[in-house]
């Protein structure tokens, strides 16, 4: 039955060629059916699965936290920050984490609040992105400190010193944006896994029964739990929301705030949030595709899915391109002779490969290409487009971060930055902790919400009217 | 801010471009004044050169017509300071009882945002553990800090010297007299370029030379009230 249902969908052919109505998971299996499909890539784990795991926790053990070490025996010196360059790859990394972390919230809880029916299989896979990458995000400023074994003077807490932290910093907003994020997201993430969790539980033995058993909490699917889980859910999509622009704008204050040139722009809150949900998309996009291609979970994600995503990343393209526009052309006419010196230094200095490179991949690929349908129902080409623009918005981050910083307005101090390899290899080694932790966790959470997915089904129904088949929509709350 | 605060001492810098021959013997007196360690050839390649006072030299003119103009550059000890609301610590913050921008290294934690936002470039990361080769260790300032790997540094106007100075007037029983204080840089220069006083002394020296029409301070329009006034060098000025 399970193989019958999988060598089924398997076969769909890409672009669909079938009804068009029925990509939108309007063709229902048993919900046995459906649990078993989500299930069964959980409970086995090929060599391969492992020695990619085994690979991944070495990169992890010797590139992160082996040259983290190294850092803080020897000082911040190993790293290629230098004066005037005060934040160089850890913080255009930690910026690049914290983008990604807008991926779950935004399609997740702005598409359910604006009750989006394509987001049901989607948003489970987003939301553990934020987790995961609020985790890679949030080492960073503590790496990037001198002396990052007393980060706790950071935290508002009674101390010894009597000292509050200065709550006028920058930094102690981002402290307090980023950990409300972590948690809020934890909680948003975990609240609709529930009654997943307690599939699990029904279908598991063992060391496996006992974890589901624990964290669903145990729920039985009574109407009772469902109308609370909703209210809950509800409650906590509309709160996420202001949170995760808040987080991303307070980011953006960091550099805002300051009278380096170039950063000391009213537009980088709004510039900085469309950038991270443009990043966080395209990550969505290329997480799910490779999740749908190992897992076998092509039920579930259909080309639909993948489209509207896309159109998704094309729309904020086109905003990113204007927010881009806007910082840009501001400067320029504003005549401000070190604003000047650093467009320059954009265009004809040493920032021109990274600058060009990041507009062809954040501006030209995308808009000339995610307007066609072929392409976004290609998942090879939206698959490079994506990982395109994921590039392109972390050179956007390299730029503005370490690039404006060496220049400024006393031309005696301009400065060069080369990245030296204990930066490199640290920000590499968050790139294998996120996979290693989404690997980790694809054989423990089910990535689909199949509760939700079998909830959308049924409020959809097809009912024949006359001679066309039109989709018959109940609404749920 | 600065000004404003009526009790307390406005300690004010003056230097003159025009005597100023650009020698560096301020420099080599604040390393030994304050114990700022020599880092070395490469890492001043790479632009970590660690120098509390420096001598900025910009080349005016068109070859070969061309003049070197020097700019002693320190912390300004500005009166609305960019570093001071960025530290998440209080690590640097406003000394109102002195007017200046002091720096308490047991705080700092390293995050580098008080660097990135001064305009001057005037503060210095400890991007290691100190070194000093022997036999400089022998000659280090028992009245100053050395300062550990990881944290932020600055001129601080020789506090050391205000407070040995205040202190030595207090057991005199006497109040502060203009000249009390002389910071390394000012007490080293050849030119006598550097003058230091307070502000809030009406008979100081400072009160003259920061009325004058070559008083200027740099990046004035940044709006950071720097304590630092230079007197204009070259032929523009009118005298």
């Amino acid at each position: 039955m399970l193989a019958d249902a999988q060598t089924k969908f398997k076969n769909l052919v890409w672009p669909h060629e079938d009804d068009p109505k029925e990509r939108l998971l309007l063709d229902p299996i048993p919900q046995e059916e459906m649990n078993q499909i989500m299930l069964k890539p959980m409970l086995s784990a090929s060599p391969a699965y492992w020695l990619v795991v085994a690979l991944l926790a070495g990169i992890v053990g010797v590139c992160l936290f082996g040259s983290w070490a190294y850092m803080i025996r020897w000082g911040m010196g190993v790293a290629g920050i230098r004066r005037p360059v005060g934040w160089g790859v850890f913080i255009a990394t930690f910026v690049f984490w914290i983008g990604i972390s807008h991926s779950g919230t935004f399609v997740s809880a702005i598409l359910r609040v604006f009750n989006a029916e394509f987001r049901r299989p989607i948003t489970r896979a987003a939301e553990l992105m934020v987790t995961f990458s609020l985790a890679c995000g949030g080492l960073f400023p503590i790496i990037h400190l001198g002396r990052m074994w007393v980060v706790y003077f950071m935290v508002p807490m009674p101390n010894q010193r009597q000292l509050w932290p200065n709550f006028q910093s920058a930094l102690v907003w981002d402290l307090l944006a980023i950990t409300t994020y972590l948690i809020s997201s934890t909680i948003y993430v975990f609240l609709p896994m529930i009654p997943d969790l307690a599939m699990a539980r029904d279908h598991t033995t063992g060391w496996r029964h006992a974890l589901y058993k624990f964290t669903s909490l145990g729920w039985r699917g009574t109407e009772y739990e469902f109308h609370y889980l909703h209210k809950a859910l509800n409650i906590m999509a509309f709160a996420i929301i202001p949170i995760m622009f808040s987080v991303h704008t307070i980011v953006s204050w960091d550099f805002a705030m300051t009278q380096q040139v170039g950063w000391h722009s009213s537009i980088f809150g709004p510039y900085f949030v469309v950038g991270a949900i443009f990043s966080g998309v395209s990550a969505v996009i290329t997480v799910l595709l490779v999740v749908r291609r190992t897992m076998h979970l092509e039920y579930f994600l259909r080309p639909e899915h993948f489209d509207a995503l896309a159109k998704l990343v094309l729309i904020f393209s086109l905003a990113w391109t204007y927010f881009f526009f806007n910082d840009f052309f501001v400067e320029w006419y504003g005549g401000d002779w070190a604003g000047h010196k650093l467009l320059n230094f954009q265009m004809h200095g040493g920032l021109a490969p990274y600058w060009y490179a990041m507009l062809f991949f954040n501006i030209v690929v995308p808009i000339l290409t995610l307007w066609n349908k072929r392409v976004r129902n290609s998942p090879i080409a939206l698959f490079l487009i994506t990982i395109g623009i994921n590039i392109g918005m972390y050179l956007e981050r390299l730029v503005i971060i370490p690039g404006f910083l060496q220049r400024n307005r006393m031309p005696f101090n301009w400065g060069e930055y080369t990245p030296q390899w204990p930066e490199v290899s640290i920000a590499v080694g968050t790139v294998a902790l996120f996979i290693l932790l989404y690997l980790l966790a694809s054989k423990v959470i089910p990535l689909i919400p199949v509760w939700e997915v079998l909830e959308g089904q049924l409020s959809h129904s097809r009912r024949r009217i006359g001679k066309t088949v039109v989709t018959s929509v109940a609404e749920l709350e | 801010m600065s000004e404003s605060t009526a009790d307390g001492h406005r300690w004010k810098m003056v230097i003159d471009l025009d005597k100023c021959t650009g020698c560096q013997a301020c420099v080599v007196a604040c390393h030994a004044e304050n114990n700022v360690p020599i880092v070395g050839g490469e890492e001043v390649a790479m632009g970590r050169s660690r120098h509390w006072i420096r001598i900025e030299r910009y080349w005016e003119g068109e070859y070969p017509d061309v003049k070197a103009r020097f700019l002693p550059m320190l912390c300004q000890q500005c009166g609305h300071a960019p570093c001071e609301p960025v530290c998440p610590t209080f690590a640097t913050y406003h000394s109102d009882a002195e007017g200046l921008n002091v720096q308490v290294y047991n705080r700092c934690i390293g995050t580098r945002y008080c660097a990135n936002n001064c305009p001057y470039s005037a503060r210095m990361f400890n991007w290691f553990e100190p070194y000093f080769p022997s036999p400089l260790e022998q000659q280090l300032n028992p009245d100053v800090t050395v300062r550990g790997r990881g944290v932020m540094e600055k001129c601080t106007f020789c506090i050391q010297r205000i407070k040995r100075a205040e202190d030595r007037a207090t057991s005199d029983g006497r109040p502060l007299e203009d000249g009390d204080v002389v910071p390394a840089c000012a007490q080293s220069c050849p030119t006598r370029a550097i003058h230091f006083g307070d502000l809030t002394d009406p008979h100081s020296q400072i009160h003259e030379l920061i009325e004058s029409q070559r008083a200027i301070r740099l990046l004035n329009e940044q709006g950071t009230d720097p304590s630092v006034i230079y007197l204009k060098g070259g032929e523009s000025h009118a005298g």
